[in-house]
């Protein structure tokens, strides 16, 4: 029994976090045992629900956990293993680099630290084999606060207090309008398993309102705009191990509801709801991505770049709804598998960039950009492995951010003759805004790289920067090979994903070649692309190039001081800051940010330049809407005289009310 | 997959590898031409590039390793593009792994590989340039997917020899979405080509240089590849051009040497013409202040997506 185990390993993450308290302050037990320990779980969890993947049964199990009268459901199917491999294999990567990064003196003691990971872990976990709302909702609850804890590892700091907060806040904000959806899900018959859900017939309002309940509740944990606010907080407050955590599978937890309810509990969808997610994606993509190449944060900026990945998943995901609502169920596969696909994708990519963060954070003790610069003559292990993570984010081939990409733009182009006009001409908009989306991210990663591990330190400091130590080069090289196997052999990973587009779209994507290594979605049409032969021809070019040039010519080189059109003295001041090489972005779309400028006077002895900006979002939804709800809490608070007497009265009014009524009744 | 189709395959190479200094050289004579100048020699670049590979490298101190290897890699992704491309013939091998989407990744993969060297040694040179060429790219980079695509929802396929074939043989002229991308990528052309109006690549001033501020810290063989990758780049664009929207000439199907020959003829006459044309627009139009190509590109960026509303709303 696959599910048996699945389990048995969630209470081993849950025992190890235990084990943790057992000498909360040393760093050898966390560090270099049960982290480690950690990941083998992760390897052991991925392998498992691959392999209930590649079966594509369904495992059912009735534990008696919880209330009397209340077991908890579980259950294993295709999209709950899918997103378990994801799971266990990103944080395989990310729990070797933790037992590396964790350190004494930073906020809470590395045991309480491993407690609080690995019940995220195994909260995460709970939420994806969870079969009724109970049980998923307890542990959606433990997931949010378990990471509400770890982001407030340094609680010291005010800002990071302020972050949590925020965080914690959206988290529930999210969870109530879950709770909301479940209620309307189980549709008069107060059975809350996810059973009886699907088997509840919904009138076609309620199911809308179920639907955009669940929306509004798992897009305030993936981060779609406008809930993402949290996100830019809370991913920079948390240690970078967190971050990665957070960002990589935690939003994916989101994205794994969403198609749960959208897809599976709430029965054939009817198309237009995916209009929502569509545009709401879209807008999303391009929202984010605009944000990450203005700051100045290296990990709020990749915050931001998972804002825009967020809005790629969900634009999947509104595709693939629209597709099956209107009866195309191939294109709603290929929808679909690019979502998933994509999933991956970011879990690996995003999970190597914020912990590669980490360890320049450790290295430099510097989080702002402006102050970094030529790492990667100081630490080659973590500027090469990242540079992997920066081309795979910006879609370049033959990684694997581009598979994805190429998968989603693929279902965009054989959308057409959809039986709605109007989403005929939503459709060239939504390709037009992906392949911006797309091409702004590559001017981030070029920003983020190339600020931080290329031309001169900017800070004397940095001469002693550190490489990072050998547990976190051995994550940070897991989840790199990761990125790169997922963009090498796409059509082996397509099969595994067919169980999933099979149980939700009742399609699989066909493989019109014949190759074992040519990916051939689309059956008919001349359309294919093959990794490794296109990474093979490149290597063989460049090769080629380099033998030729060495056979041909001379290879005499001469070091010497940076040209410069001559123009003399360089210092590392003169190059782009993160501002600096943001200022065309910000420049041209100056509406979409609230910039605050400090700028020198000519006469200034001390000339001082800063800028700051803000989401206008926050002036125009979130400040009026914490300003009304701080008025009515004081106006409630007038009730509140704190005087015995006043409290007396007011038992006095309720009686003679009570009698009142009682007496005219 | 018959060894004809290879051969076509590395003949497509080998002819843009040879070409496209060829193609440069024609445009700088024209332009001479055009501007009452005497006219460099059609080789003049062949020279250069055989002087550049002759001399002493010169690397900044504290250059790393990416920036040795861009050099190759940007060459490497021009001469592989020059493969996928169907400048003569249809029938290419490579072309089954990478259509035209890999394509645009290609040449993204080649401007990341450029902006991160230029960033490499940290002047203030080498910055301004890399974010100026990805402020021209955000916007290019799109405009030119949006136009492949036009041509992809004509003829059903993203690979480029399928559009040509489809194309080609089509009896119709160009379709009214065609046209607006056609606008499009000629812009998209002179702008990723750093060509007048939004490059100068006959200047070292520092207000207007993008690419030659990238390049700018290369020397000997490095710059040679680089100089090399930006003809060869040119000639790509071009042959683009051509397979999107001017496919006469190239030998469909399964072509043998008389396909061939009358190809690579063809091929020589239209390169002649986009060479002319695009002296001629060089000419006649004068260099814009850098804030302004966004606007430029944003031009270009709108046609594009309205060739493809057009497309969509005609139902063509």
């Amino acid at each position: 029994m696959l599910l048996v185990g699945c389990i048995a390993l969630l209470l081993g993450w849950t025992g190890i976090g235990l084990a943790g308290l057992l000498r909360p302050r040393s760093v050898v037990l966390a560090g270099r045992f049960l982290f480690p320990l950690g990941a083998l779980l992760g390897f052991a969890l991925a392998g498992l629900a691959a392999a209930s993947l590649l079966g594509g049964g369904i495992e059912r199990l009735i534990v008696p956990l919880g209330l009397p009268g209340l077991p908890a459901h579980l259950r294993l199917d295709p999209l709950s293993s899918v997103f378990l491999v994801l799971l266990g294999a990103s944080s395989g990567g990310i729990s070797l680099f933790a037992g590396g990064y964790f350190r004494a003196g930073e906020g809470a003691p590395p045991g309480l630290l491993c407690l609080q990971y690995h019940l995220f872990l195994a909260s995460m976990g709970l939420v994806l084999i969870a079969d009724d709302a109970y049980s998923f909702l307890v542990a959606w609850e433990v997931m949010a606060l378990s990471s509400y804890f770890l982001v407030v590892t340094q609680h010291r700091m005010p800002e990071i207090r302020s972050a949590g907060f925020l965080y914690l806040l959206m988290a529930h904000v999210g969870a109530i309008c879950l709770l909301l959806s479940f209620g309307v899900m189980q549709g008069g018959s107060w059975l809350f398993t996810f059973a009886a859900m699907r088997a509840a017939h919904l009138s076609p309002g309620w199911a809308a309102a179920a639907f955009l309940l669940a929306l509004i509740g798992f897009g305030a944990k993936a981060g779609l705009v406008p809930l993402h606010v949290w996100l830019p907080e809370a991913h920079p407050a948390a240690p970078s191990p967190v971050s990665a955590l957070m960002s990589g599978v935690m939003l994916k937890t989101a994205v794994y509801g969403m198609l749960r309810v959208g897809l599976d509990l709430l029965g054939p969808p009817v198309w237009w709801w995916g209009l929502a997610p569509l545009i709401l994606g879209l807008l999303t993509i391009f929202y984010g991505v605009l944000f990450a190449a203005v700051q100045t944060d290296m990990k709020r900026l990749l915050a931001y770049s998972s804002v825009e990945n967020i809005g790629i998943v969900f634009t999947g995901i509104g595709l693939t709804i629209v597709f099956a609502g209107s009866g195309m169920k191939a294109v709603a596969a290929l929808a679909l598998l690019a979502t998933l696909y994509h999933c991956l994708n970011h879990a690996f990519m995003k999970s190597l960039l914020f912990l590669g963060t980490g360890s320049v954070l450790h290295a430099t003790g510097e989080r702002n950009l402006g102050r970094l610069g030529g790492l990667i003559h100081r630490m080659p292990w973590v500027a090469w492995l990242m540079l992997i993570g920066t081309l795979a984010i910006a879609g370049i081939p033959p990684l694997n951010g581009f598979v994805s990409e190429w998968l989603l733009l693929q279902s965009f182009l054989f959308a057409d003759h959809l039986p709605h006009e109007f989403v005929n001409l939503l459709i060239p908009m939504g390709m037009a805004l992906v392949a911006l989306g797309a091409a702004l991210a590559g001017y981030v990663m070029v920003k983020f790289y190339g600020v931080i591990f290329l031309g001169q330190p900017r800070e004397a400091s940095l001469a002693q920067a550190h490489d990072c130590g050998w547990l976190e080069r051995v994550g940070l090289t897991w989840l790199a090979l990761g990125c790169l196997a997922l963009g090498l052999f796409p059509l082996q990973v397509i099969d595994a994903l067919g169980a999933v587009t099979r149980q939700l779209i009742g399609a699989v994507v066909p493989q019109a070649s014949p190759h074992w290594w040519l990916l051939a979605p689309v059956p008919g049409r001349p359309v294919s692309y093959g990794p490794l032969v296109f990474l093979t021809a490149t290597l063989a070019v460049v090769l080629l190039t380099v033998f030729g040039v060495r056979l041909t010519y001379h290879q005499r080189v001469r070091r010497g001081p940076a040209w410069d059109c001559g123009f003399g003295a360089v210092t590392p001041r003169m190059q782009d800051t993160a501002e600096g090489f943001g200022q065309p972005i910000r420049h041209l779309f100056q509406s979409f940010f609230e910039i605050e400028r400090e700028l020198p006077a000519p006469a200034d002895r001390a000339p001082r330049y800063r800028i700051a900006i803000r989401e206008r979002i926050w002036r125009l939804a979130y400040e009026p809407i914490s300003g009304a709800v701080e008025r009515l809490a004081n106006t409630a608070a007038r009730l509140q005289q704190g005087r015995i007497s006043i409290y007396l009265l007011y038992s006095f009014a309720t009686l003679l009310v009570l009698l009142a009524v009682a007496l005219l009744s | 997959m018959s060894a004809l189709d290879w051969i076509t395959q590395v003949l497509e190479m080998v002819v843009a590898l040879a070409a496209a200094p060829a193609l440069l050289g024609w445009v700088n004579q024209c332009r001479a031409w055009l501007q009452n100048r005497r006219a460099p020699s059609l080789w003049l670049p062949y020279r250069s590039l055989h002087k550049l590979f002759h001399k002493e490298a010169v690397i900044a101190e504290n250059a790393s390793p990416l920036f040795r290897i861009a050099p190759y890699v940007v060459f490497g992704a021009m001469v592989l593009a020059a493969g996928i491309i169907p400048s003569m013939g249809t029938r290419l091998p490579l072309v089954v792994s990478a259509d035209a989407i890999a394509l645009v990744g290609l040449l993204a993969a080649a401007r990341m590989f450029m902006t991160l060297a230029a960033m490499d040694v940290g002047t203030a040179f080498g910055t301004l340039g890399a974010r100026r060429e990805m402020m021209v790219g955000f916007l290019a980079e799109p405009a030119l997917l949006m136009v492949i695509f036009v041509a992809s929802l004509v003829s059903s396929s993203t690979a480029l020899p399928a559009i040509t074939e489809h194309l080609a043989s089509g009896h119709l002229g160009l379709s009214p979405g065609l046209a607006f991308s056609a606008v499009a990528f000629i812009l998209v052309l002179l702008a990723e080509n750093a060509r007048i109006p939004v490059d100068n690549p006959a200047t070292h001033l520092e207000l207007t240089m993008i690419h030659e501020a990238m390049v700018l810290e290369y020397s000997a063989r490095h710059l040679a590849l680089m100089e090399w990758g930006a003809q060869l780049k040119l000639f790509n664009y071009v042959c683009i051009g051509f397979a999107l929207f001017l496919p006469w000439g190239v030998a469909t199907g399964h072509i043998g040497p008389v396909g061939l020959l009358v190809a690579i003829p063809a091929l020589a006459v239209k390169l002649a013409a986009a060479g002319a044309g695009l002296a001629l627009i060089e000419t006649v139009s004068a260099k814009m202040r850098v804030m302004r190509i966004p606007e430029f590109l944003g031009t270009a960026f709108l046609f594009a997506v309205l060739g493809l509303l057009v497309h969509v709303l005609l139902g063509a």
